[in-house]
């Protein structure tokens, strides 16, 4: 089969590689419909992520056809179109039984921190991606929900990830009904975020980017305020400065380590390696929120250490929530949403590339070339 | 290993202000209570081990499922095992994986030679999309890349 093989940074290809087996009885195989490529498989391809190993295939977001189950899958049956949360979850230890999906206790035996994810390193359980033409999904009793019927599989896929993860994002603030929020990062989790942030009943959302064309996707798409931070001579300043120097209610952080901006941060952070990346936008998280606000982070920070104002976050009291997105959990309500009309993930899409193609997928997603926002990855398997 | 000590409940005023409420995680977290029987919880059977996996040392066993994406090899596996034997905690753990990484990049191209491909580095890099879309900005890299080619080229020279 096809799939996509990294080589180290910035370069990935498409070669053949074996079949994935059944290697555990609540395994299924899946034959990929589509897949993605996200902001966080960027940090992979930078070679930012430790020990994400020559050979690997990357690929969090995919919907697919159920093509083999393991003697113990009951909840989905060969010839299931399905779309499969990014997180690899039991669904029996007490973590999973919480609804805390993304923090299994039982799905990676490389790291504590983390949960298993499909394609993001041996950081995240050694599991290889959906950038292939077949993958192998373990506990498909839990993850693999069948796609409505009615339901454009375009949606179905940006709902592995993207939306409940930028869903997720405005939950985590707690906002409150006419609470100002400010999301960091115009990039498809950015927007998805300042989108729901609508849902939980803000009454003003503002977005900060530094590339014109995703603030500008960001404002028609989510109905926001958009500001370039590039034009202001102090983001915490100007945000303070446009919430009657009072500060934002609630900040959300959506880029993580990679964030541009900050020189300190950059020389620390991205040319020097002293830190894990640079942690511009939860510095300015921190620092525009309101006293007693709450910042909510989804951005990835990698480890092992970054620069934090941490002793803001006592001096102001901030609650600050962060997490891998529990997809399972919040997935009922999404298709809700969805199906409604009230969200439109497709929205997002703005470049579709064939499997072969993926190198070019990534580099212009990377580079932020020809307006990319989000792009599809299909594979050209005969059905 | 869970320290059973009830003694603390004989301290007076011990318990009073619990509040089941107050979850700061709420509604994250669905509460169950379950959290203080630690991982004593119904697991699957364990996925048969026959490859080489490296494990966390802060738990003492393998996680149910795992991964079998690429098993550790030559000189970047021998750091990674060495990575493993300290905790996420360690600097002795991070750094010596991203070390591995980068040498990981150049096992792949040995490997590549030694099958007799010769890696397309262009294509893998995506370079026609950057030169589609990107022009200037490619010819600007290319330029710096000649330049700094060129001086370097002319240094050594120099030297000899
Ligand atoms: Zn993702
Ligand atoms: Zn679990």
């Amino acid at each position: 089969m096809l799939a996509m093989n990294y080589r180290g940074p910035y370069r990935v290809r498409t070669v053949q590689r074996p079949m994935p087996e059944i290697l555990h009885p609540e395994d299924a195989i899946v034959r990929v419909t589509r897949t993605c490529i996200c902001g966080s498989d960027l940090h992979l391809y930078h070679g930012m992520v430790p020990d994400t190993r020559v050979g690997s295939t990357f690929g969090h977001e995919f919907t697919g056809i159920i093509e083999e189950v393991g003697p113990l899958v009951t909840n989905v049956k060969v010839g299931d179109h399905v779309l499969v949360p990014f997180n690899i979850a039991c669904g029996k230890c007490n973590f999973c039984k919480q609804g805390l999906y993304g923090n299994c206790h039982e799905s990676n035996t490389m790291a504590t921190a983390v949960g298993g994810i499909f394609g993001y390193s041996h950081t995240a359980g050694g599991f290889d991606g959906g950038q292939a033409e077949y993958v192998r999904v373990p506990y498909a009793n839990i993850g693999p929900t069948v796609i409505p019927p009615d339901m454009d599989p375009d949606d179905a896929v940006l709902l592995t990830d993207v939306v409940p993860t930028g869903y997720q994002a405005a939950e985590m603030g707690g906002i409150k009904e006419g609470d100002t929020v400010v999301v960091f990062g115009a990039g498809p989790i950015g927007i998805m975020a300042a989108r729901c942030a609508w849902f939980f009943g803000a009454s003003r959302v503002i977005i900060i980017d530094h590339i014109d064309y995703r603030l500008e996707f960001a404002k028609n798409y989510a109905k926001c305020e958009a500001y370039n931070f590039k034009s202001m001579k102090d983001p915490v300043v100007f945000l303070k400065k446009i919430t009657d120097w009072y500060g934002a209610d609630v900040c959300i952080d959506c880029v993580g380590c990679e964030a541009e901006g900050n020189l300190l941060q950059t020389f620390t952070g991205k040319v020097t390696l002293m830190q894990a990346g640079a942690a511009t936008a939860l510095q300015w998280a921190i620092n525009s929120v309101k006293k007693g606000g709450i910042v909510s982070v989804v951005g990835v920070y990698g480890p092992p250490f970054n620069y934090v104002p941490i002793g803001n976050i006592l001096n102001k009291g901030i609650t600050l929530r962060a997490n891998q997105a529990s997809v399972k959990r919040l997935l009922p309500r999404l298709i809700e949403h969805v199906q409604s009309g009230r969200l439109d993930p497709k929205g997002l899409i703005t470049h579709r590339i064939p499997l072969e193609e993926i190198a070019e997928g990534y580099r212009i997603f990377s580079s932020k070339l020809d307006e990319c926002i989000k792009t599809v990855i299909i594979p050209s398997t005969k059905p | 290993m869970n320290i059973q000590n009830e003694d603390f409940k004989n301290i007076p005023g011990w318990g009073m202000d619990i509040d089941p409420d107050n979850e700061p995680t709420y509604p994250i977290k669905n509460y169950t209570g379950d959290d203080h029987k630690r991982s004593n919880y119904e697991k699957a059977e364990q996925q048969p081990l026959n490859i080489e996996l490296l494990k966390s040392n802060e738990r003492p066993q393998n996680s149910v499922v795992f991964g079998t994406s690429v098993p550790p090899t030559g000189l970047s596996g021998m750091i990674r095992r060495y990575a493993f034997r300290h905790s996420e905690d360690r600097y002795r753990h991070w750094i010596p994986l991203i070390m591995a990484d980068r040498i990981n990049a150049w096992e792949g191209i040995i490997e590549d030679l030694k099958k007799g491909t010769i890696p397309d580095i262009a294509k893998e890099r995506g370079w026609r999309s950057e030169f589609r879309h990107n022009p200037a900005g490619m010819i600007a890299k290319a330029a710096v890349m000649l330049t700094i080619g060129s001086l370097v080229v002319r240094h050594l020279f120099k030297k000899k």
